[in-house]
């Protein structure tokens, strides 16, 4: 009989111990957790005149808070892709003499499509829209 | 004036209220053997000692740092070009931060080596890979402090191998990152990590670690135990204090002098201001002690099987890692026979694998 209501005050001191401290875990957990700030959704932006970046050169532009990698290919053709590589998140560039896009992170090319050429990104690069109006180079995100 | 009585009197004073005597006594029982390998001994001291100089340069480096992206890299340019030997004691930090490290490897492996992790010596073991771990963490952190380029790739990289983990990797990277991608606000998270947390955990640990190495004393190889007690006599020793105590501390005044030759000769670079729209530049990599996983990291494909490769790779090194610290537990046979080729074996295999990826992960 003892040994019962022992085992029942144990039960309620450890059950009562143990709410009190998950109460105190769970407002700390939750603290951790950076909360959701929400960022103006940008889908366009300017990236420069014409005449600001020459054939067979690249930019970064900036698309909201992301970097997006701005190739004009020729005269005529432009290319805009997300700038984050798609292994490991560094930011790639465009390299003149081979026509590729590389990340000096862990040496992944992706071709001028977005495609992965060789090295470990996983994924093809998010391409973006480029138009043309007048003088100046815009930017869109695809729809 | 002090007479003898007095100092006499003093002694006593402070013998009632602190217990010296029992301290002195446990230090004169306190033995070190003396054998061909003796010299690895210090190396656990020598990173102790480095630890001490970085919290005492942290401290300074606290005077004048500002964690915030505007300001961050703008103060440590200050503190290296304005404060009187600003530039001196941020190049210790750097420096002695690296050396502590690879003083914590040499460590870690000599007593992998000379099989000092047997029974009752577990709880030693894993306190040091954790504090090994610990000492990772602070490189990783600290490096992000002065917000330079190289140190922003290096974080993205590091936070996005986190969000690799099964599960709970989003989250642990949001954590991490302090909101979506490497910003202001992950600065300020590994400030608080760098000089609060991971100093707090250390200091819990290190005490662990200390504790255990007092209570069960230093270990002999078995190999020279066997040799010795086959002809009946015990591993020669030498009393912890003076002998051995003095030979650490010239241990560490050589460490020191090492440190203060490479912060004076090398002053360590501040780089470029990070800018999160720039392309990471050609060239890039991480601090000596990342460039093996870094290296792997490039060597692995893109996806193997089903998996992608950086998910492939981040398990990889956990159950590596896991593997290793899991040494004491694995080293010995069911019939308690230690498996001491296969230990030693794993360890050399593991050093090779680190210096060999590392001296690749420099040069390709």
């Amino acid at each position: 009989m003892t040994g019962d209501r022992r085992s029942v005050v144990g039960w309620l001191l450890g059950g009562g111990f143990t709410a009190s401290v998950a109460s105190f875990a769970y407002p700390v957990l939750k603290f951790l957790m950076p909360p959701d700030v929400p960022e103006a959704a940008v889908n366009e932006v300017a990236a420069g005149k014409l005449q600001d970046i020459a054939p067979n050169a690249a930019k970064i532009v900036k698309f909201g808070s992301r970097p997006v990698l701005l190739i004009r290919v020729n005269e005529t053709e432009f290319k805009a892709y997300s700038a984050i590589c798609t292994h490991l998140n560094c930011t790639v560039q465009f390299q003149q003499d081979s026509h590729q896009i590389w990340c000096a992170c862990h040496n992944g090319f992706y071709d001028l499509n977005g495609k992965v050429v060789s090295g470990p990104p996983p994924r093809p690069l998010e391409e973006l829209t480029v138009h043309v109006r007048g003088q100046d180079v815009v930017i869109t995100r695809h729809a | 004036m002090l007479t003898e009585q007095s100092l006499q009197t003093k002694a006593g004073w402070l013998e009632e209220r602190l217990g010296l005597s029992s301290i002195r006594a446990f230090l004169a029982h306190k033995t070190v053997p003396v054998h061909s390998g003796t010299m690895w001994y210090y190396f656990g001291g020598i990173t102790l000692f480095l630890f001490m100089i970085q919290a005492s340069t942290g401290i300074l480096l606290l005077l004048y740092y500002r964690p915030t992206p505007t300001e961050a890299y703008e103060s440590v340019q200050f503190i290296m070009t304005r404060v009187q030997f600003g530039w001196l004691i941020r190049s210790i930090h750097s420096w002695a931060a690296n050396l502590m490290i690879l003083s914590a490897f040499i460590h870690m492996f000599s007593v992998a080596l000379l099989h000092a992790y047997r029974r009752p010596r577990e709880l030693t073991w894993l306190s040091g890979v954790a504090l090994l771990g610990l000492l990772l963490g602070f490189g990783f952190s600290g490096y992000l402090l002065p917000w330079n380029t190289v140190s922003y790739f290096a974080t993205k990289v590091g936070t996005d191998l986190a969000a690799s983990v099964p599960a709970i990797g989003p989250a642990l990277a949001r954590f991490l990152r302090g909101g979506d991608d490497v910003g202001g606000a992950t600065l300020t998270r590994f400030f608080g990590f760098h000089v609060v947390v991971l100093p707090a955990i250390t200091a819990a640990l290190l005490m662990l670690h200390l504790a255990q190495v007092q209570r069960h004393g230093i270990s002999s190889p078995p190999k020279i135990e066997a040799r010795w007690s086959g002809q009946g006599l015990a591993v020669p020793q030498m009393p912890f204090l003076p002998n051995f105590l003095l030979r650490e501390l010239m241990a560490w005044y050589a460490a020191l002098g090492l440190l203060g030759a490479l912060a004076a000769f090398l002053p360590w670079e501040l780089g470029e201001k990070a800018d999160p729209f720039v392309s990471a530049p050609a060239g890039i990599r991480p601090e000596w002690y990342f460039l093996a996983p870094f290296y792997t990291l490039k060597l692995i494909p893109s996806h193997i099987w089903i998996f992608e490769g950086e998910l492939v790779g981040f398990l990889g090194f956990g159950l590596l890692a896991v593997w290793w610290a899991g040494l004491p537990f694995w080293a010995t046979s069911r019939q308690g026979e230690l498996r001491s080729r296969l230990v030693t074996g794993a360890g050399v295999a593991l050093m090779a694998y680190l210096a060999m990826f590392s001296i690749l992960g420099y040069w390709r």
